[in-house]
């Protein structure tokens, strides 16, 4: 399976961008289950509706531990609105595609940011955005395989 | 370090393989000079392999692997059974899938399966095999040595309780051939598979041994190979090549047991040292090679990948290797939770891995696994809650 990785999929995975944490997130996103063999954690820093610092921390396979890596460079530096847009097929196409029983770890990349911009608003008691209103869904392992 | 998934093919194997690709390439079933060579060669072969078996070679079957032999066997003797009212078989767990699927398959055709329980340490307690046993048992099917986490079964004296039942037991000795004593007279099975890429043999090529006593009918069916009991002309190269191989392994089976022991727990000294982990499976019964671990907090795959980097190759009974959502059917069948399987390690060792490799594994390994576990919330969780 480690072979149908691509190149950018290996890179990102090798020297994944962004890990950590932030202290003191204007929204931290948790999603993902120990049970299923991943979890994502996303936290943001948010100033004047711009994502000015992103890191994560992930349990996960190497194409968890990329695409988490590569949602983080999409929407670092945008909007909070811009990065409302994130979509799965961005991360999977930014990473030159993913094998395709890795594809549910590109939904979850694309969840974990919606996570923590629901965190976000919730934190600030600001109405959420339709964009996210289901960013709040359970995760069972059914879940995991989208 | 992934020698339970295949192995190099010898030199001996080789030189024995090459001839029979070249000018030896006759049919052994063709009466002219070129094919009785390779007739000849075909039964030297069969009395290379039962003299390492302890059996006699008209009691070895060539086949097309491990795969095959499981399958043949166990299918064979459900079908002889059943013809005499006998729809109950017996096996464990954590089998193999060439076993465990046909047994699975056996089921939707109306066998009764009895499932054992391999505990904590990965082993059959042989008092509930005894209580499993009934009239209509048709067979019992219990593995010699673990494909992922080694565990030896006490095969003998489950083959006593078998006897005492009059029921045949086969073994799935694949991943125990060449690298622990494999005597069938000793073990007292009736049935054993074996596979040629497991001890330096090519990949391709198996055989399974049955009793003469037992009778033995055909899975496939066609020509007159191996006294009609397995039509196809044989895979003469690989036959040749694996007898030469396991010939080899046998004649070197306690030096190299006893510097693959030696490699196996250095191994298992250093990564003791790494919080959080544990060894899966009985130590004490278990093949010389093998080192099963899980490290808490990270995932299988992802391990995986950072030891390739690190050119070091192993294995993982995470679901992300798997191919599927859960992860190893044999750690989840010792007890281990899903969270904690996802994280599992496995080191096979062989006769050519060096203390070389083993020191420069321990460098690796700890620095690898804190990297992970640094960016894991799993982790992060573990040590707040104290558990870590």
């Amino acid at each position: 399976m480690a072979m149908a990785y691509s190149a950018k999929v290996r890179e990102h995975f090798a020297n994944p961008h962004n890990v950590g944490k932030i202290d003191n997130a204007d929204g931290v996103g948790e999603v993902g289950n120990a049970v299923c063999g991943d979890i994502m954690k996303m936290y943001l820093k948010i100033e004047n509706d711009v994502i000015v610092d992103v890191k994560f921390n992930t349990f996960g396979c190497g194409a968890a531990i990329a695409t988490s890596s590569m949602a983080t460079d999409l929407i670092k530096g945008k909007t909070i609105h811009e990065a409302m847009q994130l979509t799965n097929k961005a991360v999977v196409e930014a990473l030159d595609g993913l094998p395709p029983v890795k594809l549910h770890c590109s939904v979850l990349a694309e969840e974990a940011v919606k996570a923590a911009l629901l965190d976000y608003y919730t934190k600030k008691g600001l109405s959420v955005p339709e964009e996210l209103a289901n960013a709040a869904c359970d995760h069972d392992c059914e879940a995991c395989m989208h | 370090m992934d020698n339970a998934a295949t192995t190099s093919v010898s030199e001996a194997a080789l030189a024995a393989m090459l001839p029979a690709l070249r000018e030896n390439y006759g049919n052994p079933s063709s009466l002219h000079e070129l094919g009785q060579r390779s007739s000849a060669a075909l039964e030297e072969a069969r009395e290379s392999v039962a003299w390492c078996l302890g059996a006699q070679p008209r009691e070895i079957y060539f086949t097309s692997g491990g795969t095959e032999a499981d399958n043949w066997a166990i299918r064979q003797l459900a079908r002889q059974g059943a013809a005499r009212g006998k729809k109950h078989l017996i096996t464990t767990a954590f089998e193999h899938h060439a076993v465990l699927h046909t047994m699975a398959r056996l089921e939707k055709d109306g066998f009764e399966v009895t499932y054992l329980d391999v505990h904590e340490d990965g082993l059959v307690r042989p008092e509930e095999l005894e209580a499993a046993l009934r009239d209509d048992t048709a067979l019992v099917s219990i593995m010699l040595a673990n494909n992922e986490i080694g565990t030896i079964q006490p095969i003998r004296a489950l083959a006593e309780l078998c006897h005492a039942h009059k029921v045949p037991i086969h073994t799935d000795a694949v991943q125990a051939v060449g690298h622990i004593p494999v005597n069938v007279d000793e073990l007292g099975v009736d049935l054993l598979s074996l596979s040629g890429h497991k001890f330096h043999g090519p990949k391709g090529v198996g055989a399974l041994y049955c009793r003469r006593s037992l009778r033995l009918t055909p899975l496939l069916e066609g020509g007159a190979q191996e006294r009609n009991r397995r039509p196809g002309t044989e895979n003469l190269p690989g036959i040749l090549g694996m007898a030469a191989a396991l010939r080899e392994a046998t004649e070197h089976l306690e030096e190299h047991m006893a510097h693959v022991t030696a490699l196996r727990d250095a191994l298992l000294t250093g990564i003791a040292d790494i919080p959080c982990t544990r060894v899966n499976g009985s130590v004490e019964h278990r093949l010389p090679g093998n080192v099963n671990v899980c490290f808490e907090g990270i995932e299988g795959e992802s391990l995986l990948l950072r030891l390739d980097l690190a050119g070091i190759c192993a294995s993982s009974g995470s679901a992300c290797t798997s191919g599927s959502l859960d992860p190893s059917h044999v750690l989840l069948a010792i007890g281990l939770p899903k969270e904690v399987a996802h994280g599992s390690l496995r080191l096979s060792l062989d006769a050519q891995n060096t203390r070389e490799e083993v020191d420069y594994t321990l460098e690796q390994l700890p620095r690898i696994v804190q990297t992970l576990r640094d960016m894991s919330p799993v982790w992060e969780q573990m040590k707040a809650e104290g558990r870590c």
